[in-house]
């Protein structure tokens, strides 16, 4: 069927959408990602309505700093542009360049990760444990679920990258490096919520 | 044929044949007998139930064992039973009805059904492991938390629907894009049959309802595993915000249910009256707007909560607000009847029984959405009679209904109609006996879920009434399973179109239909595609493509083993308190959770780099059939 219509050893306009594979693949994962929206949607309304009950621990103004935040966001934001050169290099058919952004959007991701456990490490000292209050525990939930989320796109990519090396561009590692390419704006989009909602609310006291 | 990739891809036969399995049609059949299964133990319970109140004092069960029959008929009921059969029809017929060959995810078809199966195995596994969770279906906190809840009952509530939960959402995802990309030549929106309209509207609202449970569920396991605060007032958590998230979700869920079922009464209506659906746009139209009110309505289940004058009103009007649509629907099935020539079959009645049934529900709820009047009904059995008379007497009198009604294309064979009847009017005069009398009980003032009540409070003869109707229902369900036994002995030689008045495309290839489903994609030229060529005088569909090759997804058994996978995983992290430590603090619990996850990534490895080229069944294959079948 579709998924061998194209001439042999020539790439479509648009690999990602060439086969109805593709295109399923494309909707389907916009419409995860809709559902996506509503879980971080659920988890910023818990952190919302729990952010004050910080009992006995550290208050957000306290305990947060801003410039390994803002450090961590440039890292992210910055694997996010990287992201759309490696699509921009997919739709120009040039698998080395399209390789290559994916690995250093991997490792920006991977720094974001290291910065993120640090910080963590950082707030248990502190004496902001996951169970210590409702801040805590909404605290960790929420940017804990967006962690888990980079941590599987790392995963992810970096399978995706074997994968492109082993079997090149075709009409079926196009999706996914298309897909992927959608998830990690996500999680980039959600971190921005994130860095505001979460830390620059925190420090208006 | 000259194919570049001809792959020989093992056709299994046998069990492993449903083990792997990718065909919607069998899937279909999977999700039937699993939500069927679950059905008879959700009505077990109930007769349980029904047995402990039928005299007053009576202590046929203790009052705890009540509480977790109480909890599980409820989980069961929603999560087990009536979701999956309502997936059971989508996957028999939508993808019939849009003249697909497919869904358009085969793998994540399956793997939908294995993980909902697993989740629903572990739920009830609670019962062998000392205790069923039972804080009711809706497992408010602070009941729900570990001070109130010691045991292990909420944590099987908690994991189980999680995962069960997982296999639904995927599920939505599967329909919503299989009804967007995959229609026939022809098969515009507004030529959709209504059944798969409400199945789009219901993926829709399973697709935003769904994770806001599952970030509820996963909030109070944390609170439950992790000594995480979030609903436990101690800690600074809030008991209140448990009930927000569980509506959110658990409102869209009652819309979920009742849409497919909506869409089941007008094919069945619509079919067995001659006539094309009435006001057919206004359907499509009440059903998006019932979807879309789904989502304002939620704290009408928190009226008493305390949520202040303004928050109750509002969310009063937008409830009754959800009328409006609801009666253009009861409207369009009357106009629909106006003046058919009406075959009441047992498929019609179930569907002409369903309409004032539902109306009893609907009438009932917008009493229940006046807010100051709440106050006097809530907690109490008016409640219990209205959500049984919306959800037995509208979803699961619609699920009768198409069951009796797609029989045939599932399987090949006719339900006996003699058995078929007697089933509807033993469970239809059950139904009302057992609930209807329900809303004077809670007039009275009898609230719900107690375990037994005191002598002399003119309780007695009520609830001895709704008992004797509860053992109706138990009648008529074995009637059908009778008549389902009996089915399956007769030949399977169902015509194409066993009622002779089909309308949509379903009916226009074989009862059951083969693996490939249509041998030429159809072209579709109107609304009640195929009645359209009849009345055309044309004997079937226009095809849209000559015979050739069709490529099918390779079967595999990944599915089943991520539903396993996740409820290993699920059991591990339930007992990673009482299983003690492998080695120095790490705790076994979490190792046997680990391995879980452990199965269910690899097997997500697996399915990436192995490229599934699929299989094709070649010409003289579909040659073959068409002349068998002619």
């Amino acid at each position: 069927m579709s998924a061998h219509s194209h001439v042999e050893g020539q790439l479509p306009h648009e690999p990602e959408k060439a086969t109805l594979e593709g295109r399923n693949k494309v909707l389907g994962f916009w419409l995860f990602l809709g559902g996506e929206t509503v879980l971080f949607g659920t988890l910023f309304s818990a952190f919302l309505a729990l952010r004050h009950q910080v009992l006995d621990g550290p208050p957000a103004h306290e305990l947060f700093q801003l410039p390994l935040v803002a450090l961590a966001t440039a890292l992210l934001l910055t694997s996010s542009l990287t992201s759309v050169f490696a699509v921009h290099a997919l739709h120009t058919n040039r698998v080395k360049a399209l390789i290559n952004w994916l690995i250093i959007t991997v490792v920006l991701g991977a720094a974001f990760l290291g910065l993120e456990i640090y910080e963590f490490v950082h707030y248990v000292h502190e004496g902001h444990g996951f169970t210590t209050s409702a801040f805590s525990s909404s605290f960790y939930t929420l940017v804990g679920f967006h962690g888990a989320h980079v941590a599987f796109g790392i995963c992810w990519i970096t399978l995706i990258i074997i994968q492109l090396a082993r079997k090149g561009l075709t009409v079926v590692t196009a999706p996914k490096v298309y897909v992927a390419g959608m998830y990690w704006h996500f999680i980039d989009v959600v971190w921005v919520f994130i860095f505001t909602v979460v830390y620059l609310m925190g420090k208006v006291v | 044929m000259a194919h570049a990739h001809t792959h020989t891809v093992k056709r299994y036969s046998g069990l492993m044949d449903w083990l792997t399995t990718v065909d919607h049609k069998k899937i279909g059949i999977l999700y039937m007998i699993a939500g069927g299964f679950f059905f008879l133990v959700g009505g077990l319970e109930a007769i349980l139930i029904r047995v402990q109140l039928w005299k007053p004092l009576n202590n046929f069960v203790s009052a705890d064992t009540y509480n977790e029959l109480l909890t599980m008929h409820g989980t069961t009921m929603i999560f087990l039973a009536a979701m999956p059969l309502l997936f059971a029809l989508m996957n028999a017929v939508v993808p019939l009805q849009i003249g697909a060959r497919d869904v358009a995810f085969p793998f994540v078809n399956s793997l939908g059904f294995w993980t909902f199966l697993f989740g629903g195995v572990l739920l009830n596994v609670s019962w062998f492991t000392g205790g069923a969770p039972d804080a009711g279906w809706t497992s408010y906190a602070p009941l729900a938390g570990t001070t109130y809840s010691g045991d292990h009952g909420v944590d099987y509530y908690v994991l189980g629907l999680q995962i069960a939960g997982i296999g639904t959402l995927i599920g939505g995802i599967n329909f919503l894009v299989t009804i967007i990309n995959m229609r026939a030549p022809g098969m515009t929106f507004m030529r959709m049959p209504m059944f798969t309209w409400t199945a789009f509207i219901t993926s829709a609202l399973i697709l935003f309802a769904f994770p806001a449970l599952a970030v509820g569920l996963a909030a109070l396991m944390f609170d439950r595993l992790f000594d995480a605060n979030f609903f436990d007032p101690s800690g600074g958590g809030n008991a209140v915000l448990w009930e927000h998230i569980f509506w959110i979700f658990g409102h869209p869920e009652v819309y979920i249910l009742i849409l497919p079922a909506f869409g089941v009464i007008s094919e069945v209506i619509s079919t067995f009256s001659r006539k094309r659906l009435f006001g057919y746009s206004s359907m499509v139209f009440a059903t998006i707007l019932i979807g879309f009110l789904g989502f304002m309505v939620w704290a009408h289940h928190m009226f008493t909560v305390g949520l202040g004058p303004v928050a109750n009103a509002l969310f009063s009007i937008a409830t009754m607000l959800i009328a409006v649509p609801t009666g253009i629907k009861i409207f369009n099935w009357l106009f629909t009847m106006w003046g058919g020539s009406i075959k009441f079959t047992t498929a019609n009645l179930f569907a002409v029984g369903f309409i004032p049934t539902f109306v009893m529900g609907g009438v009932t709820g917008v009493m229940l959405a006046a807010a100051p009047a709440d106050f006097q009904y809530h907690d109490s059995y008016f409640v219990v009679a209205h959500f049984h008379y919306v959800i037995v007497g509208g979803l699961i009198l619609g699920i009768f209904s198409g069951l009796h009604y797609w029989w045939p294309k599932m399987f090949g064979r006719v339900l006996n109609e003699g058995l078929g009847k007697l089933t509807f009017w033993t469970f239809f005069i059950g139904f009302h006996l057992t609930f209807f009398i329900q809303h004077f009980l809670g007039l009275l003032g009898m609230p719900r879920r107690i375990w037994t009540y005191l002598d002399g409070l003119g309780f007695n003869e009520m609830n001895m009434i709704s008992t004797v109707g509860a053992f109706l229902m138990g009648f008529g369900t074995i009637f059908f399973l009778l008549n389902v036994v009996i089915t399956a002995f007769k030949p399977q030689n169902a015509p194409a179109d066993p009622w002779e008045d089909g309308r949509t495309l379903e009916w226009t290839i074989p009862s059951p239909p083969p693996e490939y489903n249509f041998a030429q994609t159809p072209l579709v030229r109107g609304y009640d595609a195929y009645w359209k060529e009849k009345t055309d005088g044309h004997k079937g569909m226009t095809p849209a493509e000559p015979i050739g090759p069709i490529h099918m997804p390779s079967p595999s058994i990944l599915p089943f083993f991520m539903g396993l996978g996740l409820f290993i995983a699920g059991l591990g992290f339930m007992y990673s308190h009482d299983w003690g430590n492998l080695f120095g603090s790490f705790k076994t619990g979490y190792a046997v959770g680990i391995v879980g996850l452990l199965i269910v990534f690899g097997c997500m490895f697996l399915r990436s780099v192995i490229d599934d080229h699929g299989f094709h069944i070649e010409e003289e294959e579909i040659l073959r059939d068409l002349g068998g079948k002619a």
